[in-house]
């Protein structure tokens, strides 16, 4: 085992692992607000590529005009999903709430299949890919890239959370829905904020991972997933904790593809999901909950 | 307890008379689907719909059965009849050890805890490509054979695969109607309180996932040699998804509700042929119309609505 | 009969209980009184195995049961109603009470789903055994009603029909008569008492003072997760602390 590709595969799965930590607080921050964990957080990572594309190829708009209403259409997609689908539910049992995310993550991505096909897209990288070399091993701009804008959005993100009213209204609901409710926070519309934050914060996911790995109908599912085992790992947390998390998962999951075996490679974050939930379900940085009767 | 009795007669009859009203290999091959996916959907019930507790993995279960079964008749050329409940009895013991700590989970974890797993067993499908044969798939399968009848024909499986099928619901409608049903029902609305009337709720619940995996591997093992070809495209998350929507729109925690459930979902392929594509759009639609319209799937949506239809509104309300 | 000894409460940091001994006497209705945030409903939970102490000893009978979950407390005779009562929404109010008697029956999957014989003789007698509990507690013609529909003061009832129906020796009540008007309460209060007069030792935690000082023999007064006083009613009311705890101090 030389150490240039243990460089090489860590440097690589920083870069996942920052993705994943993307979707990740995305997940959080619902969870955070609502107590739904939404399984079609990862169709919302798929649309912010595949709308770029879209945009690119059919309204024949430039890439950096592409990219923000790719956003947004999320956004809004975000919002309609949590308008139509999560609002009217009667009986929010989880079961019911599983079920209709599910549901919803399924609708997505066939109405994805049905404009736009099967097949796997690529999207051009910022700015171009030659090859950097750091140390023995070499990364892409790309992956600079993505290290970046994830660095920006959590900043933005710790900056909306804690420095703005409507930021601390939505922890407020967080912690407390119902005392959030009695001192005048509109409870709905935090819930349908935190829809549309996780939905844009996934779709810029997306659109800064496609030029690496490609972009098609179905990348939600499993890019949801992983994205969901950084926000186990992280507790939940829709700060530091989950970024950490997603950095994990991604490092240790280059690693072990590269050193034992790629066709595996999904069974990592999987694998490593199962034990969190069975031995720390709390995160690697929670404390434990016990149950209120 | 009589009229379940009756209803479950009335319900067998249907089936097994089935073969005689329509004709046609092709209606007999989706047939035997309909049974296999009921089976399937009734064991997913007892776990979703009695006890309450998800499971987004199960066809890994499915698999599991059919792999095992393929396997040891094909490579080591074990008798089926033999494998299957051996099968079925390796795959319970699996779901019983894995399921302590799985069910420890509620809720979203339990679910994604479940999806997880069943990835898990899809991955190792198409990995250990020396037993599994990869995604390429497990072919000659030996067809069952009891005697001199072997089971190759389109009406033989069906008789075949609706023999279990029968019993399996047979066996989940005296469960659900027993004190275990009652205890796992009781588990559902209140585990707190069940608990603290004495039902053990940690273990009835492995208890139950244990045998809802047994059964999807023994429908794996039914699956496997009927088909006499098993691939690991059959056996992923796209599948444990399609059961979940069986249950769902059938009804929850309702026998005859999989049945309907299964039905529907293994017949709309087919009359969508021409309309392919959009299956996964209609499942999705599907799921979410019917959770936020009918939580209680058609077996009770649908004489609700023909109540509210035939009875004018205002009833029973007084002037 | 029920014996606590040095319990203790830490939830992160705060600390619910410190060091809470009294012993319950067979066949008594004791009452456990206090204000809002005493720690009794904490202390229920600790006791019925719904929650586990930081420190100290739950006995029953004799024996140490302390730590054990509350699935295990059913056999040995203790059993709990909930603040918010906790019913099976999804069932009926006869299966309910048939659920109740959960220990008192074993048939178990296999047996169940094969239709022994032995299972359906047993069956019928849970669903006589139910129905008896469900007359004792004045509710045997709603038998068939979905537990989901009841009206508060009845849920009430069926859920003691069904603690009932574990036969136990101890039964341990949270707020009972929270949420029931006053013919309602009195009804309780006869419930209670024959209850007792079967032999059943009664522990109520409650905040209705009419009904604890009427029918109550020892009441046990807990503030800020500390033991106060015990003694008799007449004890209790007269006790100068106790009145300050709940009035403040003048």
């Amino acid at each position: 085992m030389q150490f240039d590709q243990i460089l090489q595969y860590t440097l690589s799965g920083l870069s996942t692992g920052a993705i994943y930590a993307l979707i990740g607080i995305g997940f959080s921050i619902i969870y955070n607000s609502t107590g739904i964990i939404n399984f079609a957080q990862g169709e919302f990572v798929m649309l912010g590529g595949m709308l770029t594309l879209f945009f690119i190829g059919v309204l024949k708009l430039p890439i950096w005009a592409a990219m923000p209403c790719a956003v947004l259409v999320s956004a809004l997609g975000g919002l309609l999903f949590e308008r139509l689908a999560i609002r009217p539910l009667r009986q929010p049992t989880p079961i019911n709430i599983v079920i209709i995310t599910i549901g919803g993550s399924i609708l997505i991505r066939g109405l994805a299949m049905l404009l736009w096909g099967k097949d796997t897209h690529s999207l051009p990288p910022f700015s171009g890919d030659d090859p950097i070399a750091i140390g023995g091993a070499t990364i892409l701009p790309q992956h600079l890239w993505i290290l970046a804008i994830t660095v920006v959005i959590i900043a933005a993100n710790k900056f909306f959370f804690y420095h703005t009213i409507s930021g601390k209204a939505m922890r407020a609901c967080s912690y407390n829905s119902r005392a959030a409710g009695l001192v005048g926070i509109d409870v709905r519309r935090m819930v349908l904020f935190s829809f549309v934050i996780s939905s844009a914060m996934g779709a810029v996911a997306g659109i800064i991972v496609a030029p690496l790995t490609m972009t098609a109908y179905d990348v939600g599912v499993m890019l949801g997933l992983k994205g969901f085992c950084a926000a186990i790992i992280g507790g939940m947390s829709s700060g530091v904790a989950t970024v950490v998390g997603g950095l994990i998962l991604g490092v240790l999951e280059s690693l072990g593809a590269g050193l034992i075996s790629s066709g595996y490679k999904d069974a990592i974050a999987f694998i490593i999901l199962l034990l969190i939930l069975f031995i720390r379900p709390q995160g690697l940085f929670g404390k434990a909950e016990s149950e209120r009767v | 307890m009589k009229k379940e009795l009756l209803k479950f007669l009335a319900f067998a009859v249907l089936v097994l008379a089935a073969p005689y009203a329509l004709s046609g290999g092709y209606i007999m091959n989706v047939l035997v689907f309909v049974g296999i996916n009921t089976m399937l959907a009734v064991a997913l019930n007892l776990l979703l719909g009695y006890a309450g507790q998800i499971s987004l993995g199960h066809a890994g279960f499915f698999g599991l059965g059919a792999y095992l079964s393929g396997i040891l008749t094909t490579t080591a050329g074990w008798n089926p009849w033999l494998v299957m409940p051996l099968a079925a009895a390796l795959v319970g013991v699996m779901a019983f050890v894995i399921g302590f700590p799985i069910l420890k989970l509620k809720g979203h974890y339990l679910a994604m805890a479940t999806l997880g797993l069943g990835i898990i067993i899809y991955i190792v499908f198409n990995e250990t490509v020396d037993y599994t044969g990869g995604p390429s798939g497990l072919s000659g399968i030996p067809n069952l054979s009891a005697g001199s009848i072997t089971f190759d024909s389109d009406v033989k499986n069906y008789y075949l695969i609706w023999s279990f099928t029968l019993a399996v619901c047979l066996f989940a409608i005296n469960l659900a109607n027993s004190r275990v049903g009652r205890a796992l029902r009781a588990i559902h609305d209140s585990e707190v309180a069940a608990r603290v009337v004495g039902v053990n709720a940690r273990l009835l619940k492995v208890q139950i996932f244990a045998l809802s995996a047994m059964i999807s591997a023994l429908a794996g093992s039914l699956y496997a040699h009927t088909m006499t070809f098993i691939s690991p495209a059959s056996f992923g998350f796209n599948f444990s998804i399609e059961l979940l929507t069986m249950v769902v729109i059938g009804g929850l925690g309702s026998i005859y509700g999989s049945f309907l459930g299964a039905a529907l979902l293994t017949l709309l392929p087919e009359f969508l042929r021409a309309a392919q594509d959009y299956d996964i759009v209609i499942y999705g639609g599907m799921l979410m119309v019917m959770v936020m319209f009918m939580p209680g799937g058609l077996v009770r949506g649908v004489p609700d609505l023909v109540r509210k239809l035939v009875k004018p509104r205002g009833g029973d309300r007084h002037a | 009969m029920l014996e606590v000894s040095g319990i203790t409460q830490i939830f992160g940091g705060v600390t619910a209980l410190e060091d809470v001994s009294f012993s319950i006497n067979k066949s008594d209705i004791t009452g456990v009184i206090g204000p809002n945030g005493a720690g009794k409903t904490t202390l229920f939970n600790i006791i019925t195995g719904i929650y586990t102490q930081t420190a100290g000893k739950v006995i029953l009978e004799g024996r140490d049961v302390s730590g054990l979950p509350a699935e295990r407390l059913a056999p040995l005779g203790m059993v709990r109603t909930f603040q918010n009562i906790e019913l099976f929404g999804g069932m009926t109010v006869l299966e309910n009470v048939m659920v109740g008697m959960h220990t008192r029956s074993s048939c178990g999957l296999l047996a169940c789903s094969l239709k022994m014989p032995w299972a359906m003789k047993e069956e019928s007698r849970i669903r006589a055994g139910a129905l008896r509990w469900l007359e004792f507690a004045g509710i045997a013609d709603l038998a068939d009603v979905v537990a989901g529909n009841l009206p508060f003061g009845q849920g009430r009832l069926l859920e003691i029909a069904r603690s009932l129906a574990v036969e136990p020796r101890i039964i341990l009540m949270d707020e009972p008569a929270a949420g029931l008007n006053s013919q309602e309460t009195l009804g309780l209060a006869r419930l209670i008492r024959s209850i007792r007069d079967m032999g059943i030792t009664v522990v109520l935690v409650e905040h209705d003072m009419e009904l604890v000082m009427d029918i109550c023999d020892r009441i046990v007064v807990l503030n800020l997760g500390k033991k106060l006083a015990e003694g008799t009613p007449r004890e209790i009311q007269d006790n100068r602390e106790v009145i300050a705890a709940y009035l403040g101090d003048e």
